[in-house]
């Protein structure tokens, strides 16, 4: 059988959903056993690469660097999970989204609270601009499967990817499974 | 009073004459989910949550207020109305800012557990994302518009259970909320007896009882003096 080729991508997130994907602790050296990681926060490769078999994407779409990788995540990988609330409803990360557009949210947070020299952070190239509305992944690119959950639980991540794994379809309608 | 006999799902179901027929479904423990109902209060079939299909009904028609007949023939779990269900759960979570992981009420909210029982892993509408209040003014209790589904329980146990009609609706339609009085702040209510029972009915996290989120922690010491007054002094003052 040919190794899984799985890759995970952190978006406007806590990291909270990929360190409940190291919280599975030991079966994380079974997974090794059938699946490399080719792309990850976790590990040091610079370049999406091509032809990935499945890509777990954290967080939700919050700027244009955002939007870049996902767009070249979703063109070179079969299967594209949206992993944790972030990715699925916008979560915790979109909560800015009834302030208004970016320049509402940045005057916010940059200047209405600032007292020494109110400045909003411009740096072209270095930091990439927000968009206007934090969008759930699903919204920008097809996505095939969800994992819901602030974080979905270690059990929950590993149930899915013995699912995956086994060639079995997923099916995340279970009540365990829920938002929050 | 006369029975009337029906069948619920191919099972022959017997149900008191003015017996719901969501009432007729729950004695026979067929399960038919519900939002805005709640024992004890009367039903008004806001949320559509509990349509069934009737046969001779081109309509779909709520249980909570709809009576049985004799001879009724009534599905309550079909390809189609699981699908509208999960339409009508998808479009709430769609209206307002439900964000579960920081909800008073993520682990206990009848919305989120709904969105799990039908297999609701992600919402397909276009998050709407308004800016709304959360009222604080209210000496115990807040109000968040932010998780209001406007299924009216509080409203309808304000009004019928406690009998202060402190709580309302105002505006029409996607400007509709709940109001205190005359739309004025809750902790200014002259007819709020601060009973809690709308607090109570509140399926989501929009009504809670204030004191138990980040920050409002606050001592009672006056127990302990108490304690101290009566073991130092024999007296028991409260």
């Amino acid at each position: 059988m040919d190794r899984l080729r799985l890759a995970t991508v952190w978006f406007a997130g806590c990291s909270g959903c990929h360190m409940s994907f190291l919280d599975m602790d030991e079966w994380l050296v079974e997974l090794a056993r059938f699946a490399d990681v080719v792309y990850s926060p976790l590990v040091d490769h610079k370049q999406y690469p091509e032809n990935v078999d499945v890509c777990l994407v954290e967080g939700a779409i919050a700027n244009t660097d955002n939007l870049e990788l996902l767009c070249r995540v979703r063109t070179r990988t079969r299967t594209l999970v949206a992993f944790g609330d972030c990715a699925i409803t916008g979560n915790v990360s979109a909560l800015r989204n009834p302030l208004g557009s970016a320049n509402h949210v940045l005057r916010r947070s940059y200047l209405d609270p600032g007292n020494l020299r109110p400045a909003l952070p411009a740096e072209p190239g270095v930091v990439p601009r927000l968009l206007d509305r934090v969008l759930p992944v699903h919204q920008v690119v097809p996505v095939e499967h969800f994992l819901p959950g602030c974080p979905p639980s270690a059990p929950q991540i590993r149930q899915f990817l013995e699912n995956l794994l086994a060639g079995r379809v997923q099916s995340s309608q279970c009540a365990t499974v829920r938002f929050g | 009073m006369a029975a009337k006999t029906l069948t619920i799902d191919g099972q022959l179901v017997s149900a008191e004459e003015g017996q719901t027929v969501l009432d007729a479904a729950r004695d026979a423990g067929i399960y038919i989910p519900t939002l805005c109902h709640l024992n004890g209060i009367q039903d008004i079939g806001a949320c559509r949550l509990c349509l069934v299909e009737i046969t001779g009904s081109p309509k779909l028609l709520p249980a909570c207020v709809t009576k049985v007949q004799e001879g009724m023939e009534v599905q309550t779990s079909s390809d189609r109305l699981r699908r509208y269900r999960r339409m009508i759960l998808e479009l709430l979570l769609a209206e307002r800012n439900h964000v579960c992981s920081v909800c008073v009420s993520n682990g206990h909210c009848e919305l989120q557990t709904l969105a799990a029982e039908h297999g609701i892993d992600h919402v397909r509408f276009e998050y709407l994302s308004p800016r709304l209040e959360v009222d604080l003014s209210h000496r115990l209790f807040g109000m968040d518009h932010n998780r209001c589904i406007l299924c009216t329980r509080c409203v309808r146990a304000c009004w019928h259970v406690e009998g202060a009609g402190t709580k309302n609706v105002a505006g029409r339609g996607i400007q509709s909320r709940i109001i205190s009085d005359l739309n004025q702040p809750w902790g200014q209510s002259e007819t709020c007896t601060a009973c809690g029972k709308c607090v109570a009915a509140c399926p989501t996290g929009a009504l809670f009882n204030r004191g138990a989120t980040v920050a409002e922690m606050q001592r009672d010491r006056t127990r302990l003096e108490y304690i101290v007054t009566a073991r130092e002094k024999s007296q028991w003052i409260v």
